[in-house]
């Protein structure tokens, strides 16, 4: 009981206090680009949910059964000395590119127009800062694997929900009269800013 | 009346093109229609013709806040006085009250309108656009959600904030993704928090040993601190127009009659404010959750921020059954706000600054949803 309690205040807090677009804005590059139009940015976002839900437990494997210090004790008593945690970068990264191939080859076999739409920034997802950030937020906060797990598929919903709403408003704001000079990005950041401000909301609520 | 327009009409060929002060086509243009209906009318193609246009329909909500803004003034008065220990009874010294008030209360106005139409007439005149008349409410509503000791610089650098960047950006009135007004007013609440939160804030000039504190800020400890009756006709502190809910309830009647105001959005944030405060009252986990939903009304700006600024039509849902979700979220989240955010005791600013922000997804997925009925059923 007390277990799902601190599940599901640890999935909502990823979703809205920790808000990884808006809180700590990470993944921007993606969430800015490919924020056009609704439907893509809910593709992008599911395919984030899903690298997010994997790669972060199975860092936290990797993190917990071989890099850490005493990690490897389960091969053999020898290695409780042997502490790997400087390779957590590069194992995480690889872990990463690794999960986002496999993404992109189920997503081109079964939706090939997602596929097509998502383009370039299908393949960026392994770059993507929100990814890479939750894997060390998890090494951070000492997560056990379940609290890892909720936590990573929170912050993906979280990253989702940013991007359709702002892919939202900027489908709105196509018909407004932007000054020419903040068109396009320029306006997008501004907009960025202010639905920062309304996330605000969230900040400081303890579960 | 008939003096104004000769005088408009006489000198208007040294406004119009090539004539002698052209560069303020827009303010000559925002001022003669203000007080004339123009006589200019739509060449070609299909138009649809209303008798109200974008100044009337503004000029309905500037006149649905009037009951709010006197009693505001009355109010700031009363609670300066009573804080002083003078003029207790609420009838006693009425005028010595409405002039304290009315000290208070006219500054800000005079410079949220000066700031933010400054600002206005200067883009518009920049683009060589009509003057657009949507600040007139703005700049009214941003007086009425500050604490009456506010400093007047702060409001001038809030509403330029909220002008610029809340609104121009987009390119003026209609455009805008969050209300002016609110935007404004969150952009003090974290600039300045000393100013907008806190017992000292709500009372101009108190004194010293009165408590100021907010029935909002009471109830984190179970009870407001305020009579009911009290609260509902608004002899409490507060920001300037938020108090009294029979005045705002005067208002919000007068937005529906005219059919400005959209009554959807009114009653689903009451409905998801309600729901939330009757969760928390079966939850009961600590005295916050205790207090009985209905003083969730009376308490706070929900009241205000429901009526007024929730039915901004440009930053609501557009679509008619969006309003109610809108609505609904607005409510909801305004009250989880009050009871699970230590930090910001007032909810409703944030909560429908968050609807905006959703309400264009809303949109979306409400007609998404019509689509995909209509296309089953073809």
């Amino acid at each position: 009981m007390f277990l799902a309690v601190d599940l599901i205040s640890i999935f909502v807090k990823s979703i809205f206090v920790d808000n990884m677009i808006f809180a700590y804005f990470l993944g921007m590059c993606s969430y800015l680009a490919v924020s056009k139009n609704v439907k893509t940015a809910i593709g992008l976002g599911a395919a984030v949910i899903f690298v997010l839900g994997i790669t972060v437990p199975i860092n936290w494997l990797l993190l917990n059964g071989v890099l850490k210090e005493g990690g490897l004790t389960w091969l053999s008593p020898a290695f409780a000395e042997v502490d790997l945690s400087f390779l957590a970068f590069i194992m995480f990264i690889a872990t990463i590119a690794s999960m986002v191939q496999l993404v992109e080859m189920i997503i081109e076999k079964v939706s090939p127009t997602l596929y097509g739409s998502l383009g370039i920034f299908l393949p960026l997802i392994a770059v993507n800062c929100s990814i890479l950030g939750g894997s060390l937020f998890m090494q951070e906060r000492d997560y056990t694997l379940s609290e890892a797990t909720v936590f990573g598929l929170g912050s993906g919903v979280g990253w989702l929900i940013a991007i359709v709403a702002i892919a939202a408003i900027r489908m709105k704001i196509r018909y407004s009269d932007v000054p020419k000079p903040l068109r396009g990005l320029g306006i997008t950041f501004i907009i960025t800013g202010l639905m920062g401000i309304a996330f605000m909301s969230f900040l400081g609520i303890n579960l | 009346m008939k003096f104004l327009k000769e005088k408009i009409l006489e000198f208007r060929p040294q406004f119009e093109k090539g004539g002698k002060y052209e560069k303020f086509h827009t303010v000559f243009d925002g001022f003669s229609t203000f007080l004339f209906t123009p006589d200019h009318v739509t060449h070609g193609g299909t138009h649809i013709k209303a008798g109200i246009d974008l100044k009337r329909t503004m000029f309905f909500v500037v006149i649905a806040m009037v009951p709010a803004l006197l009693f505001g003034m009355y109010n700031v008065g009363h609670q300066h006085f009573i804080s002083n220990g003078e003029f207790l009874g609420y009838g006693e010294g009425l005028i010595d009250k409405l002039i304290f008030g009315a000290i208070q209360v006219l500054p800000l106005v005079v410079v949220s309108y000066g700031v933010g139409l400054g600002i206005e007439f200067f883009i518009a005149s920049k683009k060589g656009h009509a003057i657009n008349e949507g600040f007139l409410v703005s700049g009214l509503l941003i007086p009425l959600v500050m604490p009456p000791a506010i400093p007047l610089w702060m409001v001038a650098v809030a509403t330029a904030f909220a002008v610029i960047f809340a609104k121009e950006v987009f390119g003026g009135t209609g455009m805008n993704i969050l209300n002016v007004a609110l935007t404004a007013r969150v952009f003090l609440f974290f600039a300045y928090p000393t100013f907008m939160s806190g017992d000292t804030v709500w009372i101009a000039d108190k004194a010293d040993a009165y408590s100021g504190a907010t029935a909002l800020a009471n109830s984190i400890a179970g009870s407001p601190g305020y009579s009911v009756s009290d609260m509902l006709m608004g002899f409490i502190p507060g920001s300037v127009g938020e108090t009294s809910k029979i005045a705002i309830l005067i208002g919000a009647a007068f937005l529906i009659l005219t059919g400005i105001g959209s009554w959807k959005i009114m009653l689903s944030v009451f409905m998801g404010a309600a729901f939330m405060g009757l969760v928390f009252n079966g939850l009961a986990l600590n005295e916050f959750m205790q207090v009985p939903f209905y003083y969730h009304f009376l308490m706070g700006g929900l009241v205000f921020g429901a009526v007024f600024m929730a039915t901004d039509p440009v930053t609501a849902a557009q679509t008619e059954r969006g309003k109610w979700y809108y609505g609904f979220l607005i409510g909801l989240m305004a009250v989880m706000i009050r009871v699970f955010n230590p930090a910001y005791p007032e909810g409703i600013m944030l909560a429908i600054l968050f609807g905006n922000v959703m309400a264009p997804l809303i949109d979306y997925f409400v007609v998404q949803a019509n689509i995909k009925r209509r296309l089953a059923r073809a």
